[in-house]
């Protein structure tokens, strides 16, 4: 080697070897499992094959794969919606007090991501407390039945990965000059024009770091759609699950799991390469600014 | 000569945050056609003034009429007034000729006219060759412009500039003082603009105001202002004074060491009271004939060359501050000075103007 590693990348080792150790290698194994054929009596018999790639593409899994991306997707444009509101609001309220509003939008994730959605299950019960609040008020019919549908699975998505929305919303608003929208409204524009015409295009790239997260995280969720959704195949996390636990297939849920991990790649890149033209933009203006 | 007409008046206007009063019953005449200043320390309430006649606050109290109609309640968007803002509050998104279009987008005009008056101010405001740049691509100077392009294309009844040289360094600031006055003239708008730096609305003012604590304290020309000071801040804030301090007589000022000041005393200042007797710099000759009525010997403690003139700072009796005098370099050359010299000063008793301390 010609360099001696500086110092800065010294004290990035330790993360390199815990990432390799306990990411690269498992992904590693995982994706080399996946070109093995299944034992007839589950195991793994150690010949190649691309069957297990070529089931994915198999209508029944296909349609898994569309629907869970359909439920994440949904989940993320309601998560969105909202995320963006509550972080304006909480942007809009005086300096001192939006330290205090963020502690509150985060504070869920201080308790259990299992617990939290157990509790779930006791409002949407066909008994719980939504249906005893109904009740209450003198509602006397059917109670509804909310658990285990894929409203469930959304609602549960959707209020797990909020407080990530509100977050990276929060962070481009508030770093917004508040004159920008006073120019806007100097210039003749209403406060939805000035909405959509600057201050929506400036925090776009929150709102992106938000989606993603949402999409990411929703789309290869297992706990929920598992918890929420009843035991049906709803979303590849529940079916990947279910090879290697239930069925025993491990070279078709390693499939399964890499077709995943891709579509997730194939996301994260494309916000990255969408966040790079615009801080690259910034870049190229940096040097050029006595012409 | 007819009186100008009055095309923004002011009337009685004050604003409280909660228990703090920002502007305290300020009223004032802005001229059509007129380059006006408000000019004041940090604090004074002229920037708060500024944002209520561009409608981003509401007075507490008071009239503002722009052409005999109150606009205290119109929201900033429906009146005729526009802002250049002290940070210019560019567009980061949007390019130079996106900036400057927004505002004639948001009038609906037709395509075509947006198009060509557009063409028409970047040409003005030389900003043809940035058209397409964005505003971080721009330099300090030429982002100044866009503000101020941006603002006057929508060809407002009322400019409003918020110490818009603020962000420039000393030698742009210059050239674009005289830049802006041309500007004015060539646009035929009126222009408000809020400075603290009293050199700037000097050079730039057809009129200006004074504000201290929220309070208007003279409204005159600039000329009016520098030779003629309503009170003591005035004469301090505005230039360089000489003051020395004493009791009011009846034709001066008696200094702490009973050397009088001839100068007119002002009605209101009963003899005896304390008052302070000032001169500009430049008023004060060295060498004076004999006749001079105020007088003084001191000792040079420092001196300035500055170019154009010499800057003497002399030491004497009459005060606890040295007294700085300007001398020509011409004169200076005649009869040359140095540190340590003994001088003797004198000035004209018109020249001197008495306050209440």
């Amino acid at each position: 080697m010609k360099h001696l590693p500086s110092r800065s990348s010294l004290l990035m080792a330790p993360a390199l070897v815990w990432l390799t150790a306990l990411m690269v290698v498992p992904c590693a194994l995982v994706l080399a499992l996946a070109f093995f054929r299944r034992g007839i009596y589950g195991g793994i018999e150690y010949t190649f094959t691309l069957e297990n790639f070529g089931l994915v593409f198999d209508p029944l899994y296909a349609g898994i794969f569309l629907n869970s991306a359909r439920i994440a997707g949904t989940a993320t444009l309601i998560a969105v919606v909202i995320g963006y509101a509550a972080a304006y609001a909480i942007s809009a309220a005086p300096r001192r007090l939006q330290p205090v509003f963020l502690f509150f939008a985060v504070l869920p994730f201080w308790s259990n991501y299992l617990i939290r959605t157990y509790a779930w299950i006791v409002l949407l019960n066909r008994e719980g407390l939504i249906t005893q609040l109904l009740r209450w008020f003198g509602y006397t019919g059917e109670p509804p039945s909310m658990l285990y549908t894929e409203g469930a699975v959304i609602a549960g998505l959707i209020y797990n990965y909020l407080p990530f929305v509100i977050l990276a919303c929060y962070a481009p608003l508030s770093r917004l000059n508040p004159e920008l929208a006073e120019a806007s409204r100097d210039l003749g524009a209403s406060a939805m024009t000035t909405f959509r015409r600057v201050i929506l295009p400036l925090t776009v790239p929150g709102i992106a770091a938000g989606a993603v997260f949402v999409f990411v995280l929703s789309i290869g969720n297992f706990v929920t759609p598992a918890l929420l959704g009843g035991g049906r195949f709803q979303m590849i996390g529940n079916l990947v699950y279910d090879q290697f636990l239930t069925a025993n297939d491990w070279p078709f849920g390693a499939a399964l799991a890499m077709a995943l991990i891709a579509i997730m790649l194939l996301v994260l890149m494309a916000q990255a390469l969408a966040a790079n033209r615009a801080s690259g933009h910034a870049a190229r203006a940096g040097g050029d600014t006595d012409g | 000569m007819s009186e100008p007409r009055t095309l923004l008046a002011i009337d009685k206007v004050s604003k409280n945050f909660g228990r703090v009063t920002a502007v305290d019953g300020i009223s004032l005449d802005i001229r059509e056609n007129e380059f006006f200043a408000l000019l004041g320390p940090s604090g004074c309430g002229k920037t708060t003034l500024l944002r209520m006649l561009a409608g981003f606050e509401t007075p507490s109290g008071g009239r503002i009429l722009l052409d005999g109609h109150d606009i205290a309640k119109t929201p900033p968007n429906k009146r005729p007034v526009n802002l250049m803002f002290q940070s210019y509050a560019l567009f980061p998104h949007m390019s130079v000729r996106a900036n400057v279009s927004y505002g004639l987008e948001m009038e609906r005009l037709p395509a075509p006219e947006i198009h060509s008056r557009v063409d028409a101010i970047l040409a003005t405001t030389e900003l043809v060759p940035f058209a397409d740049r964005k505003p971080e691509q721009l330099s300090g100077g030429q982002k100044q412009r866009v503000a101020l392009a941006r603002a006057l294309v929508k060809r407002p009844r009322l400019l409003l500039l918020d110490e818009p040289l603020g962000a420039l360094d000393k030698k742009l600031r210059g050239a674009m003082q005289l830049e802006l006055k041309r500007l004015q003239h060539e646009v035929g708008i009126t222009f408000v603009i809020v400075t603290h730096d009293q050199e700037e609305s000097l050079v730039m003012a057809d009129r200006m105001a004074v504000l201290k604590d929220g309070k208007l304290l003279q409204c005159d020309t600039p000329h009016a202002i520098y030779e003629h000071p309503a009170d003591r801040f005035v004469a301090d804030f505005i230039g360089v004074m000489n003051f020395v301090p004493g009791k009011a007589a009846t034709d001066g000022v008696v200094a702490a060491n009973g050397a009088r000041i001839s100068g007119k005393v002002p009605a209101t200042l009963s003899p005896g009271a304390s008052a302070v007797a000032s001169v500009r710099p430049e008023r004060i000759r060295l060498f004076p004939e004999a006749q001079t009525a105020n007088r003084t010997t001191g000792t040079v403690e420092a001196l300035a060359y500055q170019g154009l003139d010499l800057q003497l700072h002399v030491r004497t009796p009459l005060s606890p501050k040295p007294f700085l005098v300007r001398v020509t370099a011409d004169a200076a050359d005649r009869r040359p000075v140095a540190s340590g010299d003994q001088v003797e000063l004198g000035w004209d008793a018109a020249d001197v103007r008495v306050f209440a301390e």
